[in-house]
């Protein structure tokens, strides 16, 4: 398929269609509206399910319901509607049942605003409703990526039977440029051996997540542990650029990891040894990758549109080895090149700073 | 544990219905929850739907359900019963998509899916058990409570200045043009059982004829957290509940006759 110039949002709502997406169930958010629109569309001529859920609340109960007939289903909303799809993501979660979402975020905390942010972070790796579990979640930097991921996230959901979230800022929903949408694939008409579709000629299937038995719901969590240390080994996805020769690593994810390209392009051409590490998945976070890294290099400067939250993953796997800066901007604000440019040359100077003395030592 | 006892030469009079699992369940002696399972169970029978059955569980007394019918089933956050049906039905418009929910999880925390559900004609049908309370927590105030009924929350009665009024469930529902069927029954005495009885057949043959959204509101006794015994509880539905809660059909659209 060629090339055409897309809309984020477009994009990613057309390239779940193509992956054989059979019901959606949402709520108009900015920055995400255009992804229900273009679905509202395209669901009813393809003779699929759209309905325009009465709130998140609702939106993520109607997935939960349509995910357990083994179909393949998807909400999407933007931060103040995820925070209200909490709840249900933690039922979904406790059935292993697989759902996808799609979060194009914005600014907050409270009602925010309708710019870009990477502000959902925390709500999507680690908080994702109660109990103890983390959805995979995939962060695009382009709109291709977000096509590439959103389709990713259907086969990875239904492999897992677990959450897959495509964190996407709304710079990323919001932006046009050239991409390559898939070719359609079929709607898959068969349902897994779980599903619920009435008990024909079997015992009925009951899909659940209450186990009143400490030893009991102790057992199921182990089971998800489980589950999520297999999707932990093999499902870490990143990018590296300039990595083989560098003694600063710049960390950064979606619009911050691609703007930090540029920046970090430039500091090259400047003659600094800087390097890009742009994690894909958030998680799994690809730590075990950061921390080989660690050893070859001086320090490492965190880029986020936050307060620093994927700032804590990153210390986490340095695990104090090195010193780890940050650089980010919020409530909306996207960093301009030369910013993180600016933050480079201010870390590369200390670092260089800190060569220097142990050298004198 | 079977479920008929063989004697030769005798006539079956009473059986398990199919679509009620063979399984000891948790409700307090007289409740009547019991009754309502029993009663629904034997409308999927004869209904010959059991295998085609898929049920809400919701969150209160009634949360294991999911165990004591025979029929594929999940189990709700409480008050997403009706979200999760529509959700179910909209994907699988051939299967008989039935949440069982109580007054707590229906009209106060989930009053807005059951309203949009309803308002939306979403082909599913709702079992709505009223006991005026919040049986599972332990006996605190539901939406429900009679103006005046002492509970664990409303120790010195309810307080309509304060806690406001009870809610008719199926007098508000049966407002909304999406909805086909709503009534309600009560389960305080055999003639009234049998009513509702009848009146679930009627919701299934509704669904199952895609008219829209139907709802049997069924008044059931708490004998538990009432404090009565289970023949004084019947006798609260009856000389307290009933006055504020009138059995009746409150929404039954002409295609919906046509079946009764
Ligand atoms: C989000 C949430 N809030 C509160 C509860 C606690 N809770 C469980 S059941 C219930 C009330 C149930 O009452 P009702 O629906 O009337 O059913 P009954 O137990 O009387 O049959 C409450 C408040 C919960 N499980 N989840
Ligand atoms: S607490 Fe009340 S509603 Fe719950 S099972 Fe016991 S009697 Fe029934």
């Amino acid at each position: 398929m060629a090339k055409e110039m897309l809309k984020g949002n477009v994009a990613i709502a057309e390239a779940a269609v193509r992956a054989g997406l059979q019901a959606y169930f949402g709520y108009p958010i900015t920055p995400q509206t255009e992804l229900l629109e273009h679905l509202s569309k395209r669901m009813v001529e393809l003779g699929r399910v759209f309905l325009q859920a009465e709130s998140e609340v609702a939106a993520i109960n109607m997935v939960y319901g349509a995910a357990c007939t083994g179909v393949r289903v998807m909400t999407s909303s933007s931060s103040p509607g995820i925070s209200l799809m909490q709840e249900g993501l933690s039922y979904i979660a406790g059935s292993d049942i697989p759902t996808v979402l799609i979060d194009v975020m914005r600014g907050g905390p409270g009602l925010g605003n309708i710019l870009p942010s990477q502000g959902d972070y925390f709500q999507v790796t680690r908080s994702a409703g109660h109990g103890d579990y983390h959805p995979i979640v995939l962060a695009p930097a382009s709109v291709q990526e977000a096509i590439d991921f959103t389709v990713l996230a259907f086969d990875l959901a239904e492999y897992y039977r677990h959450i897959v979230i495509v964190a996407a800022d709304g710079q990323i929903g919001q932006m046009m440029e050239p991409a390559e949408l898939p070719e359609m694939r079929p709607v898959n008409e068969k349902r897994p051996e779980w599903a619920l579709t009435g008990a024909i000629d079997r015992d009925p299937n009951i899909i659940t997540s209450i186990y009143l038995e400490g030893h009991e719901m102790e057992a199921y969590n182990l089971k998800v542990q489980a589950k999520l240390k297999e999707v932990k080994k093999s499902e870490a996805r990143w990018v590296e650029h300039w990595t083989e020769d560098m003694d600063l690593l710049v960390v950064g994810y979606g619009t911050a990891g691609r703007i930090a390209y540029s920046a970090v392009e430039e500091a090259r051409e400047r003659g600094m040894k800087v390097g890009l590490l742009r994690p894909q998945t958030l998680w799994p976070f690809p730590e075990k990758r950061l921390s080989e890294l660690t050893d070859e290099i001086e320090a490492v400067l965190v880029v986020e549109m936050n307060a620093g939250q994927m700032l804590e993953d990153v210390r986490l796997a340095v695990s104090g080895q090195i010193p780890v800066g940050f650089y980010g901007r919020m409530g909306g604000v996207v960093p301009m090149p030369d910013e993180i440019l600016d933050a480079i040359d201010t870390h590369y100077k200390r670092l260089a700073i800190r060569l220097r003395d142990k050298e004198r030592v | 544990m079977s479920t008929t006892v063989c004697v030769p030469n005798m006539e079956v009079v009473y059986e398990r219905p199919i679509a009620l699992a063979d399984v000891h369940t948790h409700y307090c002696p007289g409740c009547t929850h019991g009754t309502a399972h029993r009663l629904l169970a034997e409308a999927l029978d004869e209904l010959h739907m059991q295998d085609r059955a898929i049920l809400v569980a919701s969150v209160g007394c009634s949360v294991f359900s999911y165990k004591y019918f025979n029929v594929d089933s999940c189990e709700a956050a409480h008050g997403r019963a009706p979200a999760m049906a529509t959700g179910i039905k909209r994907v699988n418009p051939d299967n008989i998509v039935v949440t069982y929910q109580g007054d707590g999880d229906l009209a106060s925390i989930g009053i807005a899916e059951a309203i949009h559900a309803a308002t939306r004609g979403d082909n599913i049908t709702i079992v709505f058990i009223n006991n005026a309370i919040y049986g599972m927590t332990g006996g605190q105030m539901a939406p429900t409570s009679l103006p005046g009924q002492r509970t664990n929350s409303s120790p010195l009665g309810r307080d309509v200045r304060s806690a406001g009024y009870p809610m008719r469930v199926s007098e508000l529902l049966s407002q909304l043009d999406g909805t086909a069927y709503i009534v309600r029954r009560s389960l305080h005495d055999a003639k009234n059982v049998r009513k509702a009885k009848k009146a679930l057949l009627t919701a299934l043959k509704v669904q199952e004829a895609g008219l829209g959204f139907s709802m049997v509101e069924m008044l059931s006794s708490c004998p538990t957290n009432w404090g009565m015994n289970p023949q004084e509880a019947l006798q609260w539905v009856e000389d307290s509940m009933l006055p504020y809660y009138p059995i009746g059909d409150y929404k039954v659209i002409d295609a919906v006759r046509e079946l009764m």
